[in-house]
């Protein structure tokens, strides 16, 4: 059976489709959808082969997006996806995960989960978060409270792991009602320095699961590299050998736990781009005991631009395709698992978001 | 002499309304507030109140209702045969 691979893109002017066949050399590129609505994320359920897309209109509010033939045609809903009446109107939303059953999770914008049972048609208020007792003290990041982050695990249909800007990382195992913080390891250091190390508050950018090894995550923070081997309950510092302790995305190799992608960038108070200009990914092969810059095909002269941190994603073909998009609207693909790299499209509005779907044909 | 079950005639936006199957930029409603109204265009095409309002419950931030040339708020009422226009916000970037 015939294959073909999507990079799904969520950008601030509409959700974009770059396709190519498994051999990735040749893309085409199709979009804008989603009536060019900003676009947070846009993610495919590999069961369904449904592609949802979720973000937010500033006249019209929240939505989520669903097409059942790989964007040739869109529907939206908003149905149910609303905090309880008189609290801040949700405004956008920023993650989705497709779950097992056909459950889909979406998280918002102020901090919220929402689920849906009957394919994004309509959703429910998972709100757990909402009466978290630390609720009252988390603040926004700089593009909001919001719940981008959505980690489901495979194992256990009623856990999942969100990250928060900038609340930090919070586990539920009972299906969203309850929650608790997994924060513990990790750095805030905008905080007086007797309190660098809170149970919650921290500026988490985005949190990724390892595939095949039940507890490990990866997690890229507003300060530092981290590693978990206890679904969360401890983070361990993986910045060293890295150029900063600064970056957005994080991507995980499709089958080696040990692999993990990352983008650092200079540092949030230099800029946020590229490191002396010249583009890079980070690779570990070691969980993050060892790092490497791959660089081959990416500019090493004024780069400028940053990758946001839901901008990278991998395929699940042999070896794994790495993707990224950039603020300045670039997409660059790895075929080789990072050891080179095409860009595959210029001039897009800015990335907010890349994800990959394989499909059967 | 005054009508007292004249519709009221509501203008949308072409933004708002291509979200819809078979949306329509004109149309005359019975509706005796703009909440009605609200309500009116929710029983028409599923999904416009949301569009147009956000669980405080209010209108959104950036769209305006103008009732006979005045901003108008869910609670203000609507005479029969009222000029309504649904409006969006200079917004974004």
């Amino acid at each position: 059976m015939a294959q073909k691979v999507l990079i799904l893109i969520g950008t601030k002017k509409g959700a974009f489709i770059l396709e190519s066949d498994p051999a990735r050399t040749s893309w085409s590129l199709r979009g804008p959808f989603c009536d060019t609505w900003p676009t947070n994320h846009v993610v495919g359920d590999r069961a369904s082969g449904r592609i949802y897309a979720g973000g937010g209109n500033e006249w019209f509010g929240p939505a989520v997006w669903q097409s059942d033939d790989l964007g040739a045609s869109w529907t939206h809903s908003s149905r149910g996806l609303a905090h309880a009446e008189g609290e801040a109107p949700v405004k956008s939303v920023w993650s989705l995960a497709p779950g097992a059953d056909g459950v889909l999770y979406a998280g918002v914008e102020p901090a919220g989960l929402f689920r849906s049972d009957d394919g994004g048609q309509s959703f429910t208020a998972l709100d757990g978060l909402q009466k978290h007792p630390s609720r009252g003290d988390w603040g926004p990041g700089g593009a909001g409270l919001i719940l981008h982050s959505l980690v489901l695990d495979p194992d256990d249909p009623d856990a999942l792991w969100v990250g928060i800007s900038a609340a930090g990382v919070f586990h539920s195992a009972d299906g969203g009602r309850t929650w608790s913080a997994r924060n513990r390891g990790t750095r805030a250091d905008y905080m007086p320095e007797d309190q660098r190390y809170p149970e919650h508050g921290q500026c988490v950018h985005c949190v990724v699961k390892a595939p095949g090894l039940r507890h490990r995550l990866y997690q890229q923070n507003h300060c530092g590299m981290y590693r978990s081997d206890d679904g969360g309950v401890s983070w361990q510092s993986i910045e060293k050998g890295l150029p900063s302790s600064f970056g957005f995305p994080a991507a995980a190799h499709p089958r080696d736990a040990e692999t993990l992608f990352l983008v650092p960038l200079n540092g949030d108070t230099a800029g946020r781009f590229m490191p002396e200009a010249k583009a890079a990914v980070w690779r570990t092969r070691d969980g993050g005991a060892s790092w490497q810059a791959l660089r081959s095909g990416l500019p090493q002269k004024d780069a400028y631009f940053n990758v946001l941190r839901q901008a990278m994603a991998t395929d699940t073909l042999e070896p794994a395709g790495v993707y990224f998009g950039t603020g300045s609207g670039e997409i660059y693909a790895s075929a080789d698992e990072g050891e080179s790299w095409t860009r595959l499209a210029e001039h897009l509005p800015t990335i907010s978001s890349v994800e990959t779907l394989v499909v059967e044909t | 002499m005054t009508d007292d079950t004249a519709p009221v005639k509501v203008r949308l936006p072409a933004h708002l309304v291509r979200l819809f199957p078979d949306g329509e930029t004109y149309l005359e409603l019975p509706a005796a507030t703009v909440r009605e109204l609200m309500d009116a265009l929710e029983t028409r095409w599923p999904g416009m109140r949301d569009r147009l309002c956000d669980e405080r419950p209010a209108i959104r931030r950036h769209i305006n209702v103008f009732v006979d040339g005045r901003r108008a708020r869910l609670e203000t009422p609507l005479r029969p045969g009222a000029d309504v226009f649904v409006l969006t916000a200079i917004s974004g970037g």
